[in-house]
C-alpha cells in the first residue's frame, strides 16, 4: 500500500488538531451561551472520542453528549434472554464480543457459558456461517448492531446460509431514535453529529426531513480523530449561526443517497418494527425484524425459546437503581448514577452501558472524564 | 455505528477481496459495494464486508476540508484582532 | 469484598491476568499464605546469608503449541527466567519442570519442544534440574500444560514497589509482538510481513540494564499477560505514583498495529513474552537506555512513560490529542462488536 497515502487515510496529524482544536474553542465562545449541548449517536463516536482522550481538549462550555449509540447497550433485555434461553436450551450461540456479558433480566451469555453452555465469540457473520459448517448441530447467530451491520447480516442471508444456520435478530435502527430524543421532555439538544458509517450505507439525505421538523443541525462524521473536530466545528458553526441544514463532513464514504446496492438488500430481507430499546421507551421502526420469506432461517420462528425459567430468576435489586436509560438518552450522565463506580463497574456491571466497550459507563470509568494531571 | 476500517485493495477474486490494512490482510467481502472494486482501490471495511469504495480524489478532498475551516477560522481570527484594534482606537480617542 | 460475592464459578477471565485474576488470587489463595506469596510480585524473595533466594514458578496451556517465532517450550523456559531476572536474579541456578499430557500426544512434538526448551535454557545460561511427568486421558487435559520453577540468587531484590515521581519508564522494544502473533494463527489471520512471537529469556539484557544503572534502577517488571497497561497498573498501585504515558512514543509493529485496530484491541493490553519495563531515575536513564540497546533483543527500547506525583495509583495516557485513563485489563482480549 503506497505509503504516503497510507498515512493521509489516518487523519491523525496532530498539527491540525491543535488547529481545529483552537477553532471549536473560539467557535463555542462566540456562540455566547453556557452550555452548547450537542449529542452524538454512535458508540463508534465515543470509542474514537474516549481513546483520543478529546474530551480533555474540548471547551468546557460545549457538552458532547452520547446519545443511544450504542447497539449492545440498547439491547433489550428480553431480547438477551432469548439468546441465554437458546443457549441454555443446548443450542450453540455465535455472538459478538461485545455482547457476550451483557446482562438479561438474570444472565448473560457469559454466565451461560460458565455453566457449560456453547457460546462462540465471531468477529462477522463469515465466521458464523464457518463455525456452522464445523458441525451438523444448529447454530443461532445473535445479529445485533445497526443498519451498518445489519446490512452485513442481510448480504449474508441473500447469498445463501448453511442450513444449520439461523439468526437471531435484534438488530436497530437509528434515525427513529434520534426523534425520540428530540422530543424528551428536557432534552436541550441544539445539534447532531450522526454516524459516518451508518450514513455511508443511508445517505445523509434522510436527515433533511429530520432537520426541517426539529430545527436543529445534523453534521455527518467520520472516525478519525480530525474528522471529529472538524465536524464539531462545523456544527457548532451552524449552531452560532443560526442555520437548520444537514451537512456532510464524511464526503469520502458519504453521498446523499447513500449505497443504494446495500440498502436494497437490507429492505429484502429485514423490515422495520416497533421495540422497547433498553431503558428507553418504545421507538417506532427502530427495530428490524426478518421477514416472512426468510421464516426458514428466524430463530424466532424456529426453535421455541423457553423464557420462563429466566423470569424465575428475579433480576438483581440494583438494576432498579440503574439510569442507563436517562444516560443514553443524554438526560444524566454516568456520574449521576449511584450505582457508577462503585457497584457498576466493569468486573460486575449492573447496565448494559457498562458491559460493552461503546457504552457511555464503561468509557468513562474507563478513559475518564477529564484529567487533572499535570499538563504537559 | 462501528468502526469500519479503510483498506488498499491488493486483488479481487469474483465476490471476494484481499485487503491490505496497513500490513494485515483480510478478505472482504464485495456484495454490498456499490460500485465496481479492482485491485488499486480503497475500501471501507465494516465485519468483512466492503460497504464503500473511498475515490481516492476524496482523500485529498478530506484534506482540503479540514483546511478550509482551518482558514476560516484564522481569518475569523484576523477579524477579530482588527475588530479589536478598532475598539482600542475608538476607545482611545474617546478617552 | 467478601468471597461470597465474586462468581460461582471460575471463568476465562480469571486467567487473563487482569483485575479479575488478581482478586481471585486476593480472596482465594492468599488466605493462610504466608507473606513472601502476599507481596505479589513475579517472584518470592527469600533472605539467606549472602543475598536472596529469588523463586518463581509459571504455568503455561498456550495454543498453538506452536507459532510463528517460538514454541511452548520456549515460552515455559523464557517466562520463569524473565520472572526471576526483573527481581534482579540474571543467573538462575536451574529450573524445574512439570509437563502434564494428554494421552495421544505425538512423541515426536514431544521431542520437538523438549529440544526448544534445551535451547532456551542454553540461551539463559541455565538447565533444567528436576522434573516431573503425568499422564491424564485423552479429552480430560488439552494436549500439554507445562509448569516450570526456578531459583536464582541477587544482592538486591527490585519491587516493582520502588517507583518515585520523576522516574521514567523504559519498554525494550516494540510491544503486542507476542499476543498479535498467537491470535493471528488462532484466527488465522494474514499479514504482508507474518507477525512473530518475541519471545526470548532476557536476562542477558537485564544483567546488561543493571550494571549500567544499579541502584537507580527503581523497579523491573515484563509485561506478560494484560501487556504493558497491566505492569503500569501494578507499578504505580504499589508505588503509590501516578504515570503518564506518551503514547507516540510507544513503538508498535505497523502491523500489530493494523491487526490490533482491525480486532478492537489497544496494543498496551496485548501480552509479550520478550520485553522488559524498567523504570529508572532520570539521571541514571541515557546509560540504561544505551545498554538495553546495546543487546540484540533491546534495540527498539526507548522511553515511553515517567511518574508523577500528582493522582498516584492512576495511569494517564496521553495521546496527542488530549489525555484519558488507561483502564486496567480484565478478561480475554475480544474482538469487538461492530
Amino acid at each position: 500500500m503506497p505509503d504516503a497515502a497510507l498515512r493521509e487515510l489516518k487523519f491523525r496529524d496532530r498539527g491540525r488538531g491543535e488547529g481545529l482544536s483552537a477553532a471549536l474553542a473560539r467557535t463555542v465562545a462566540e456562540i455566547g451561551r453556557a452550555p452548547v449541548s450537542v449529542m452524538h449517536v454512535c458508540g463508534s463516536h465515543e470509542q474514537a472520542i474516549a481513546r483520543f482522550g478529546l474530551r480533555s481538549g474540548f471547551p468546557r462550555d460545549l457538552h458532547v453528549i452520547m446519545g443511544p449509540g450504542c447497539p449492545v447497550c440498547i439491547t433489550d433485555q428480553p431480547e438477551v434472554d432469548e439468546a441465554v434461553a437458546l443457549a441454555r436450551q443446548g443450542i450453540r450461540i455465535a455472538t459478538y464480543g461485545d455482547m457476550l456479558r451483557v446482562p438479561g433480566t438474570s444472565a448473560s451469555l457469559a454466565d451461560a457459558q460458565a455453566e457449560g453452555a456453547r457460546v462462540d465469540v465471531v468477529y462477522g457473520i463469515d465466521q458464523a456461517i464457518a463455525t456452522a459448517r464445523t458441525s451438523p448441530d444448529p447454530l443461532v447467530f445473535f445479529a445485533t448492531g445497526f443498519e451498518t451491520t445489519a446490512v452485513t447480516t442481510a448480504a449474508a442471508a441473500l447469498a445463501g446460509l448453511p442450513p444449520n444456520l439461523f439468526i437471531l435478530s435484534a438488530h436497530k435502527y437509528i434515525p427513529p431514535v434520534m426523534e425520540i430524543v428530540c422530543e424528551m421532555p428536557g432534552s436541550r439538544i441544539e445539534g447532531f453529529i450522526a454516524a459516518g458509517h451508518a450514513a455511508t450505507i443511508t445517505g445523509w439525505g434522510i436527515f433533511e426531513a429530520f432537520v426541517a421538523r426539529h430545527g436543529v443541525p445534523v453534521v455527518i462524521a467520520g472516525f478519525e480523530p480530525l474528522d471529529i473536530l472538524a465536524a464539531l466545528v462545523r456544527l457548532t458553526e451552524l449552531i452560532r449561526d443560526g442555520r437548520r441544514t444537514v451537512e456532510n463532513m464524511f464526503p469520502r464514504c458519504v453521498t446523499r443517497e447513500g449505497n443504494l446496492v446495500a440498502q436494497r438488500q437490507l429492505w429484502q430481507v429485514f423490515a422495520p418494527a416497533g421495540g422497547r430499546w433498553r431503558g428507553i421507551a418504545h421507538v417506532p421502526n427502530g427495530n428490524l425484524r426478518l421477514r416472512d420469506a426468510w421464516a426458514h432461517l428466524d430463530a424466532r420462528r424456529q426453535f421455541a425459546i423457553d423464557l420462563a425459567r429466566l423470569w424465575d430468576e428475579a433480576p438483581s435489586a440494583l438494576s432498579a437503581q440503574c439510569v442507563c436509560g436517562e444516560i443514553m438518552s443524554g438526560l444524566k450522565t454516568p456520574s449521576d448514577c449511584p450505582l457508577f463506580g462503585a457497584e457498576c463497574v466493569p468486573d460486575t456491571p449492573v447496565g448494559a452501558c457498562m458491559v460493552s466497550t461503546e457504552g457511555t459507563c464503561r468509557i468513562w470509568r474507563e478513559y475518564g472524564e477529564q484529567t487533572c494531571l499535570s499538563q504537559r | 455505528m462501528c468502526l469500519g476500517v479503510p483498506g488498499f485493495v491488493v486483488e479481487v477474486d469474483g465476490n471476494i477481496a484481499l485487503v491490505d490494512f496497513f500490513g494485515a490482510y483480510r478478505h472482504v467481502r464485495l456484495e454490498l459495494v456499490d460500485q465496481p472494486v479492482s485491485a488499486g482501490d480503497y475500501i471501507l471495511n465494516h465485519v468483512g464486508y466492503a460497504i464503500r469504495r473511498i475515490p481516492e480524489a476524496d482523500i485529498e478532498g478530506t484534506l482540503a476540508m479540514y483546511r478550509q475551516l482551518l482558514r476560516e477560522a484564522d481569518d475569523d481570527l484576523m477579524a477579530a484582532d482588527v475588530r479589536a484594534e478598532l475598539k482600542a482606537t475608538a476607545e482611545r480617542h474617546d478617552a | 469484598m467478601p468471597v461470597a460475592a465474586l462468581n460461582r464459578h471460575v471463568a476465562m477471565k480469571h486467567g487473563a491476568g487482569g483485575r479479575s485474576m488478581r482478586r481471585l488470587i486476593e480472596e482465594v489463595f492468599m488466605r493462610g499464605a504466608g507473606s513472601d506469596a502476599a507481596a505479589m510480585d513475579d517472584g518470592a524473595a527469600i533472605r539467606l546469608s549472602g543475598g536472596w533466594l529469588i523463586v518463581s514458578t509459571d504455568s503455561h496451556v498456550i495454543h498453538p503449541l506452536v507459532f510463528p517465532g517460538g514454541d511452548i517450550g520456549r515460552l515455559a523456559v523464557a517466562g520463569t527466567v524473565n520472572d526471576l531476572a526483573m527481581m534482579g536474579a540474571t543467573e538462575p541456578l536451574g529450573l524445574t519442570c512439570g509437563v502434564i499430557l494428554e494421552e495421544g500426544f505425538p512423541i515426536d512434538e514431544l521431542v520437538r519442544l523438549q529440544a526448544s526448551m534445551v535451547a532456551a535454557c542454553e540461551e539463559a545460561g541455565t538447565t533444567i534440574v528436576a522434573g516431573d511427568t503425568k499422564v491424564m486421558r485423552r479429552a480430560e487435559v488439552d494436549g500439554i500444560i507445562i509448569n516450570t520453577a526456578g531459583i536464582g540468587m541477587t544482592h538486591r531484590v527490585i519491587r516493582d514497589s520502588g517507583l518515585v515521581p520523576g522516574d521514567v519508564l523504559i519498554v525494550s522494544g516494540t510491544l503486542g509482538d507476542h499476543g498479535m502473533a498467537v491470535m493471528a494463527a488462532r484466527h488465522k489471520l494474514e499479514f504482508r510481513d507474518e507477525l512473530r512471537s518475541d519471545v526470548a529469556p532476557l536476562n542477558g539484557l537485564i544483567r546488561l540494564a543493571l550494571a549500567a544503572g544499579g541502584p537507580w534502577i527503581h523497579a523491573m517488571k515484563d509485561p506478560t499477560r494484560g501487556g504493558l497497561a497491566s505492569v503500569l497498573h501494578e507499578m504505580a498501585d504499589r508505588s503509590k505514583v501516578g504515570i503518564v504515558v506518551d503514547e507516540p512514543s510507544v513503538p508498535v509493529r505497523p502491523q500489530v498495529r493494523a491487526a490490533a485496530e482491525l480486532l478492537g484491541i489497544d496494543p498496551l493490553f496485548i501480552a509479550n513474552e520478550g520485553k522488559a519495563v524498567i523504570a529508572v531515575a532520570p539521571t541514571a536513564a541515557d546509560a540504561v537506555l544505551a545498554a538495553v540497546r546495546s543487546h540484540p533483543y533491546g534495540r527498539d527500547a526507548v522511553i515511553v512513560a515517567r511518574c508523577v506525583a500528582e493522582a498516584p495509583g492512576t495511569v494517564v495516557v496521553d495521546t496527542g490529542f488530549g489525555r484519558r485513563f488507561l483502564s486496567e485489563p480484565d478478561g480475554e482480549l475480544l474482538p469487538r462488536i461492530c
